[in-house]
């Protein structure tokens, strides 16, 4: 009896967890992305209130429509965003596996002693605030910043490179801040990985290049889905980056809504944005759990 | 127990005719040729000047403790390391300088280092690939290396989904499936439980007198060694200390490292006194052990002088026990019964000696143990054939 008791209390924190901090949010902002906006506080109607009763409910489903979804149709700007998020994310995730990939590989390359210091310089940065970090790109990527007095002074360039507030600087952000996230999976399966199945390839008749691409990368590839899926899913909605490296032309769901939100003051267009943003991600989400559990099921 | 009989017989063949010294007085090329190889890791020394001839169709073993040098000997043959100083030849041709992927060696590797993300048969049709062989050709390579370990039904298998027995053999049939000139073995058997070592030792002896390749084993089992092999060099310390058929192993072990790495033996100090007399005793000498009267004719083939210091080797199951004097036995000696081991079909008596040592003796139970004539405390003759002892310098 007390052990199915202490069992269910287990069991059923996560669940209560899921609960408070992901269903019950979610609930909230579904319910304002039905609702319309107006001047009041909060600035949107319906509002939920039992004192009216039964009618009062009733009152509250009917106000309740699809309307700022039809919306989010009609106007271009947010169908752009959105794909232009995807495309920025797509092409981040890739820029990071191949600046990830050779990183993880040399980790796993080095002397056995240098690893836990390789890896704990990988993770060092995670110990300064996220935004310090993005604001330290700044200094470095504007015209008079650091690269551009390097390039200058290195006599590569002869005018300063505009990086700064373009999508080449949300992407080195990107880049940058994700790095981790892609390094960690690889490493791992590439570490794993026994030597001497290289050796039994290049016995076989495999130059060690051809063994690489033939036993290394496929070996590695669980890691390499699951980087690629710990950067591009952050990296659709991210918001910090876009907006502190972008300019006025880079397009990012994540800047959207920050702009429904606090400049248009439109909250129930602005949840409609992030109920679509979840809707879009949900399917990179579950092809990521379904690899993972088969990878699982794999290794026992 | 026909495979058995095979081994057994192939086993006889070569104790005494010794094949390798014929091919040698016929100048027929050995297909791998050791020459003064050296092989250093930094201060260590794996390998100490190594020089080594190995047969076409042979199946030979190197044997050791680990860290004598065996597995290294074997990395230099496969191309995996490089020796410090020294040639090695392959069909008499230098193969130093050519990169493990071109040559015509394979290796089936202790970990078997099956590719796990595919399948038997692409695992065995990898090597088939790189070398650019016709579909079809390929197709009936692979299914006839399918055929010969039996793993017809598991084609389509994973490696996590087979047994260590079914990798064991895919791993064979990969390393089979270029048809090498030299198969090298690296503890193909290490991973397997007991019963299923000894069936797949002669499923290897069988594989390798069907194809007539080459093959090359690194073990550290004995028992394994001279189930399988031709011939075996026994390594120690980076240094081949012989090299023999399995039976030449066993009864003319060249020192006492091989005597006592090889079974089990008894190992009495002394020293010579001089020539032994006697019918079947020709190149025999009498050995006085340290502390005991007696002195015992044994064989003596690196012709000691008298007076030198020497050990006697004695295998346990050639030392016969007795309550009774035997008056017609040359070599004997008495003792008293310290333990006795038993095993079943075996009992193995420790005998104290005047001198304090120890000898084993075993002898085979024909009587139920109840019915034992011989038991604790007992005093005891110990006797063995002029031919059974050995002498050893070193």
């Amino acid at each position: 009896m007390n052990k199915g008791w202490r069992r269910a209390v287990l069991i059923a924190v996560p669940y209560l967890w899921l609960l408070f901090f992901f269903l019950v949010p979610f609930i909230i902002v579904l319910k304002i992305s039905l609702s319309d906006t107006a001047i009041a506080m909060p600035p949107y109607v319906p509002t939920f209130s039992l004192s009216e009763g039964w009618s009062g409910i009733q009152n509250f489903f009917s106000g309740l429509d699809f309307e700022n979804f039809a919306w989010l149709l009609d106007d271009r700007l947010y169908i752009n965003s959105y794909l232009s998020s995807l495309w920025i994310a797509l092409v981040s995730t890739f820029l990071t596996l191949i600046v990830g990939f050779p990183l993880a590989y040399g980790m796993t390359r080095a002397p056995e002693s240098w690893r836990p210091r390789l890896l704990m310089l990988i993770i060092l940065p995670f110990w300064t605030s996220f935004l310090i970090r993005v604001y330290a790109w700044i200094g470095i990527l504007k015209t008079e910043g650091l690269l551009n007095q390097f390039l200058l002074w290195l006599g590569v360039i002869n005018d300063p490179l505009i990086i700064m507030n373009t999508n080449t600087a949300v992407y080195i952000g990107i880049v940058y801040s994700y790095l981790p996230f892609m390094v960690l999976p690889i490493y791992s399966t590439l570490d794993k990985m026994d030597d001497s199945l290289l050796e039994a390839a290049i016995d076989l008749g495999c130059s060690k290049i051809s063994a690489f691409w033939r036993i290394t990368v496929p070996l590695a590839l669980p890691g390499i889905a699951a980087g690629c899926f710990l950067v591009f899913i952050p990296a659709v909605g991210e918001f910090v980056i876009p907006d502190l490296l972008g300019g006025s032309q880079t397009l990012m769901i994540g800047k959207t809504l920050w702009n429904e939100f606090f400049s248009n003051r439109d909250w129930p267009v602005a949840s409609a944005v992030a109920i679509v943003l979840l809707l879009l991600l949900v399917v990179p989400i579950l092809i990521f759990q379904r690899m993972l559990e088969r990878e699982q099921e794999g290794s026992k | 127990m026909n495979e058995q009989s095979s081994t057994q017989k192939r086993n006889q063949q070569t104790v005494s005719g010794n094949s390798s010294t014929r091919f040698e007085k016929e100048g027929r090329t050995p297909i791998v040729e050791f020459r003064n190889v050296v092989k250093q890791f930094g201060e260590f020394t794996a390998v100490d000047d190594v020089s080594l001839k190995i047969w076409p169709g042979e199946f030979f073993a190197l044997l050791g403790p680990s860290g004598c040098g065996k597995t290294t000997l074997l990395r230099m043959l496969a191309g995996f390391e490089t020796p410090s100083s020294g040639e090695i030849l392959l069909d008499g041709k230098n193969i130093l300088p050519v990169p493990p992927n071109k040559r015509p060696v394979n290796m089936m590797f202790q970990s078997y280092a099956l590719f796990p993300h595919l399948s038997v048969r692409d695992n065995i049709a990898f090597g088939l690939k790189r070398d650019g062989m016709t579909k079809e050709n390929i197709e009936a390579r692979t299914e006839e290396m399918l055929k010969l370990v039996r793993m017809e039904n598991f084609a389509h298998r994973k490696p996590h989904q087979m047994s260590g027995g079914q990798r064991q053999r895919v791993a064979l049939a990969r390393a089979l499936a270029k048809n090498p000139k030299l198969l090298l073995l690296d503890e193909p058997l290490g991973a397997l439980d007991a019963k299923l070592r000894e069936a797949t030792q002669f499923e290897l002896v069988n594989i390798q007198e069907k194809l007539g390749t080459t093959f090359i084993i690194v073990t550290h089992d004995q028992e394994e060694a001279m189930t399988v092999s031709t011939r075996i060099g026994v390594m120690n310390l980076g240094i081949v200390a012989q090299v023999d058929t399995p039976a030449g192993i066993y009864e003319n072990p060249s020192s006492r490292f091989v005597a006592d790495f090889i079974g089990d033996v008894n190992l009495l100090e002394g020293r010579i006194e001089g020539e032994a007399k006697g019918k079947h005793a020709e190149g025999n000498m009498l050995f006085a052990a340290n502390g005991i009267e007696t002195t015992f004719s044994a064989r003596c083939p690196d012709q000691l002088e008298a007076g030198t210091t020497c050990w006697l080797a004695v295998r346990p199951e050639k030392i016969a026990i007795s309550k009774e004097k035997d008056t017609k036995a040359v070599n004997q000696v008495s003792g008293v019964v310290d333990d006795i081991a038993y095993v079943g079909n075996l009992s193995t008596y420790h005998v104290r000696l005047a001198n304090g040592r120890v000898i084993k003796a075993q002898e085979v139970n024909r009587r139920r143990v109840e019915n034992r004539e011989i038991t604790w405390e007992d005093e005891v003759w110990l006797s063995f054939t002029e031919g059974a002892g050995l002498l050893l310098a070193e």
